[in-house]
């Protein structure tokens, strides 16, 4: 299961990472949000030490979203050494995430 | 799901290949209020999650990925799915369909950045702003009228005179004190840096051209097959796989069910009859073959 992180631990979780973090925007409320669920848990277990994968509801933190300027959802965003160095906005399968984490987090 | 569920209950060895979580555009649906036996209606991911539990006590193999690619043979039909490899001797395509883009510059460019297809997923971000819907079938006309809960206000643009929609929807987007309808008005242009900032429309009876400022576009021009992976020699038109009654293609084996399927009626309804159809067909085809 990927964790749930929250405006409150953003900073340290992702900013400050060793590792590349990976950002799954979501809301309860969300339908394509739902679909990804699943793709983004399994991928959190097969990358576990090598990138964190992690969630945060936009219904209960408003901050990071709104300082990355996200405007729909589900939207990933990879960050790296503190920095974003990519993002992509809709349901996208399994295979397009790994592609973009092996191309710009690896 | 339907079509699964009929091949395991018939006892056939079954794999379900889905690239996301099962449910498709149903999840994006907020209240599904004509599948029978919901009298009071049910949200798209409620009937969703139904349809999925109703296969947790079959043996299912389940394969979460998105297929790179289907080699026909006969009678064994080749299926490569992200890493892994699956031999079927029928294969029943039920991809579903997606939302149609605009195709105007900017729209690609702005996705996720004032640029939207799914109401019940974005809406909240645009709360006590203005929005543009454009479109002007039944998915445009509920959505505005669900995000009419929601935003300042919205313009209704639709590059016809006359709205596809259902009656009762246009009488209530059309005397909607927030909605504003713009009729034959196209938009040519979604304008912005790095958020969208305006629409360049065009009124096609008056001919004149403007800027419109709004904070967000809802897009709602119609959905289309999902077709990417299915071979050439299945028979396809432009609005997707032609199948008989059976749900059969022209290629041996090959079946279709659901929105990519050519037809008329895009509902979950008629969806779910196609499952079962083709899985019968399926079933009968594989006991053929058995002889």
């Amino acid at each position: 299961m990927a964790n749930q992180i929250t405006d409150g631990n953003f900073e340290q979780e992702v900013l400050q990472s060793d590792v590349p973090v990976l950002i799954d925007f979501w809301a309860p409320w969300c339908g394509p949000c739902r679909a990804m669920g699943p793709v983004i848990d399994e991928l959190a277990e097969e990358y576990s030490g090598q990138v964190k994968i992690v969630k945060m509801n936009v219904d209960e933190n408003s901050a990071t979203p709104g300082k990355y300027g996200i405007r729909a959802i589900p939207t990933l965003i990879l960050f790296k050494d503190g920095e974003v160095v990519d993002q992509s906005t809709g349901a996208v399968s399994k295979s397009s995430i790994k592609e973009m984490i092996a191309k710009k987090a690896l | 799901m339907t079509a699964a569920l009929y091949l395991l209950r018939a006892g056939v060895k079954t794999a379900m290949v889905e690239k996301l979580s099962p449910g498709g555009q149903v999840l994006m649906t907020s209240e599904i209020e004509n599948y029978p036996g919901f009298p009071s209606g049910l949200q798209g991911w409620e009937l969703a999650d139904k349809f999925a539990a109703h296969l947790e006590s079959y043996p299912l193999e389940r394969v979460n990925d998105e297929v790179r690619s289907i080699e026909l043979g006969q009678p064994i039909h080749t299926i490569k799915v992200g890493e892994e490899v699956i031999q079927a001797r029928a294969i029943i395509l039920a991809t579903g369909s997606r939302y149609r883009k605009l195709g105007v510059p900017g729209e690609d460019r702005l996705v996720g950045r004032g640029v939207s297809y799914c109401a019940l997923c974005d809406g909240n971000f645009f709360r006590d702003q203005d929005v543009a819907v454009i479109g002007g079938g039944n998915s445009a006309l509920e959505e505005a009228l669900y995000l009419a809960r929601l935003v300042n206000k919205i313009y209704l643009i639709h590059r016809r005179d006359d709205f596809r929609g259902l009656l009762c929807y246009q009488e209530k987007c059309f005397t909607h004190e927030k909605i504003e309808v713009m009729r034959s008005t196209v938009v040519e242009e979604i304008v912005g840096h790095s958020n969208l900032e305006s629409l360049a429309l065009h009124d096609l009876k008056s001919g004149e051209r403007r800027q419109l400022v709004v904070d967000g576009a809802f897009i709602f021009v119609g959905f289309e097959p999902i077709m990417d992976f299915v071979p050439e020699a299945v028979e396809k038109d432009r609005n997707g796989v032609i199948t008989d009654v059976e749900m059969r293609t022209n290629i041996p084996g090959v079946f279709a069910a659901g929105d990519i399927r050519s037809k008329m009626c895009r509902q979950v309804a008629s969806a779910v009859g196609d499952g079962a159809t083709a899985a019968t067909a399926a079933f009968s085809y594989l006991e053929q073959l058995g002889q």
